[in-house]
């Protein structure tokens, strides 16, 4: 099974006439792209900036499914649910005003300057987010440690309709705004627009894989590389096995509730809200976690871009041929770059052949 | 003092495997576990680390007691904070991390920073190899420095009993012999040893005291000078003696020898 992938994939693209096709259509594109930008370089960068911000976004929540993947090789299909509910937190605190689940006032509201404080709301909405996450880890995946991982895969689908349950009634028909300071403004670069958003999404996750970057080389960080690599052995360390799939949990909820958050502004939603559709952000960042490897946490940042880059683009300069693609086609187009990307590495641009388990 | 007590395991519900294995590892000696493959010797330390329930294994009957209280049913993270650490059959190194950080999962249950240090330091003397490799990929490694690193990890949670399963297997002779001095060099320090071997003549060589193992149980034991000198030992684990026609008698042969001697007497 490994053979396929063992040779170089540019050897194989050189082999395969398929692939060579597939090769001279995103060279076609990548002409393409660069004659609208010779052409009108503001379109262009704003389309540019707006890509970066989605895949900022993907790549922010690809990092979550990663994490919780690597450590313990469930894929997480409640991460849509979990991102929602980082966001509902984070309304709680900042729009109604209270500690989540409870009637204590959140005193952050009332700070001075204001975006301090809403900064500071959101923080306490990521440790809910954790503490959620902690929950989840404990009572449903804890238990099933040695069970099939498909049973446990499945689990999670159920965990996301359960979550959603309460997450839809918190919603109801109402939007929840988030009350972001930067609101949906942004600024201008010659004639090309930028939001704030975009902007934010982007350090955030510059900073977030920084973060990861560094966790990986701690003592914890190491010791979730060791169990991801190898659970028996680590386990023979003294490494508390159980502990590393907290953690693992606990940071793929954090970064679900930062997606969620993102997932209520521009590029993904204009409204600045928590509404329904919030939590479908996880399911349109499946094709850039499964582009980039689900085991490899440059691959959820690559990944996250090129199909932030793919979407946007796509929406940008193929919008006069909606009556042939149909008119919702830039949600289509990752996974169209996500069976090509496999077709050319099937364990995702940066994944690893085999799936070691003990 | 490792007191393992009729100790009875059972992998899936039903495959019996250990059948009332006794063994002891007093204070600061070299104990060898010998015996043919499948014998049930990483069974053996599966259950006295805790990692039975890994492999859907359990112990159903017997006791392992370590330092006075019995943990056969402690959990793996425990048993190595109380001081009993192994170096897996195979190595098992964390291929994709660096030998440094492999190192630091040894040091894992250690949470004294200075005695962390130390226990580096130590693993470092112990293998220059290591050093010199530091911070290269562990995959990387060659055979022979793979073990090392492997035994170097283990060392680094500063273990009272350490248990080595097979650590000759697959090596060249002479990185044998340089493990064996490791392992004695360890001991010195004042490490009680386990040593699971196949690899008999080594083992012997070192050990104070031998167990030898067949279908999961203990079929002799002795000091090592004694099991040394043994003819059977000498003949079916040592390999020194062949037959009149020159070939080794297979290990069946043995077995219905000496079967057929224990149903005449
Ligand atoms: N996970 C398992 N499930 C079922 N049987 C096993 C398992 N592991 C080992 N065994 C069986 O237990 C016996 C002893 O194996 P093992 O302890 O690995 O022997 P050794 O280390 O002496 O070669 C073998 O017959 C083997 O097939
Ligand atoms: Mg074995």
């Amino acid at each position: 099974m490994a053979d396929s992938s063992s040779s170089s994939p540019l050897a194989g693209l050189i082999k395969s006439p398929s692939l060579m096709a597939l090769a001279a259509i995103v060279a076609a594109a990548a002409v393409f792209l660069v004659l609208q930008a010779a052409n009108d370089p503001y379109t262009f960068l704003q389309a540019l900036m707006k890509s970066f911000g989605l895949g900022a976004v993907y790549a922010l929540i690809a990092l979550g499914f990663v994490l919780i993947f690597k450590a313990t090789q469930v894929v997480n299909f409640a991460q849509g649910a979990l991102a929602m509910s980082g966001a509902l937190f984070v309304s709680f605190m900042v729009s109604d005003g209270h500690i989540p689940f409870t009637t204590i006032r959140n005193p952050l509201v009332d700070m001075s300057p204001s975006w301090l404080g809403w900064f500071l709301s959101v923080l306490v909405a990521l440790a809910v987010a954790a503490i959620l996450g902690l929950i989840i880890e404990r009572l449903t995946i804890r238990p099933m440690v040695g069970e099939p991982l498909f049973s446990v895969a499945v689990l999670t689908l159920g965990l996301e309709i359960f979550l959603r349950v309460f997450n839809n009634d918190a919603v109801k028909i109402e939007f929840r705004s988030l009350e972001v300071p930067w609101g949906v403004d942004g600024f201008n670069i010659g004639e090309a627009f930028v939001s704030w958003s975009y902007i934010a999404a982007m350090i955030t996750a510059a900073v977030a894989f920084v973060a990861v970057f560094f966790f990986y080389r701690s003592r914890m960080g190491i010791a979730m590389r060791a169990v991801a690599y190898d659970q028996e052995a680590a386990m023979a360390q003294g490494i508390n096995v159980g502990r590393v799939f907290a953690i693992a949990w606990a940071a793929g909820a954090v970064l679900a509730a930062i997606g969620g958050i993102f997932a209520t502004q521009p590029p993904v939603a204009q409204t600045g809200a928590v509404q329904v559709e919030t939590q479908l952000i996880a399911f349109r960042t499946l094709p850039a976690v499964i582009l980039g490897g689900l085991d490899s946490v440059q691959g959820a940042l690559i990944g996250g871009l090129i199909i932030g880059f793919a979407e946007i683009m796509a929406g940008q300069y193929a919008s006069g041929q909606t009556d042939i693609l149909g008119a919702g086609y830039p949600l289509i187009v990752p996974y169209v770059v996500m069976i090509i990307g496999l077709l050319i590495r099937p364990y995702g641009l940066f994944g690893t052949p085999e799936i070691r388990r003990v | 003092m490792l007191d393992v007590a009729n100790l009875e395991v059972v992998y899936n519900d039903v495959i019996l495997v250990l059948r009332g294995l006794s063994l002891e590892v007093p204070d600061e000696k070299i104990v060898a576990l010998l015996g043919s493959n499948g014998a049930g010797k990483t069974t053996t330390l599966r259950a006295i680390s805790g990692l039975l329930g890994v492999h859907e294994g359990e112990v159903t009957k017997g006791t392992v007691t370590w330092k006075g209280s019995e943990i056969q049913s402690s959990e793996a993270s425990n048993i190595v904070k109380s001081g009993i650490t192994q170096v897996m059959e195979g190595r098992r190194i964390f291929a994709e991390l660096t030998v440094d950080e492999n190192l630091r999962t040894g040091a894992f249950t250690n949470t004294d920073k200075a005695s962390r240090d130390d226990a580096y330091a130590r693993a470092m003397d112990l293998f220059p190899v290591l050093k010199e490799r530091r911070s290269s990929t562990a995959g990387y490694l060659s055979g022979g420095e793979q073990q090392m690193l492997a035994i170097g990890r283990a060392m680094m949670s500063d273990p009272e009993l350490l248990i080595l399963d097979e650590p000759s297997l697959g090596l060249a002779p002479l990185l044998v012999e340089q493990i064996r001095d490791i392992i004695v060099d360890i001991n010195k320090q004042g490490v009680s040893v386990l040593l699971i071997e196949q690899n008999a003549a080594m083992a012997l060589s070192i050990a104070d005291y031998g167990y030898i193992m067949e279908n999961g149980k203990i079929v002799m034991d002795g000091d090592a000078a004694k099991l040394r000198a043994d003819e059977d030992v000498q003949e079916f684990y040592l390999g020194l003696h062949t037959d009149e026609s020159g070939e080794r008698r297979s290990f069946k042969d043995v077995k219905h020898y000496k079967r057929r001697k224990r149903w005449l007497s």
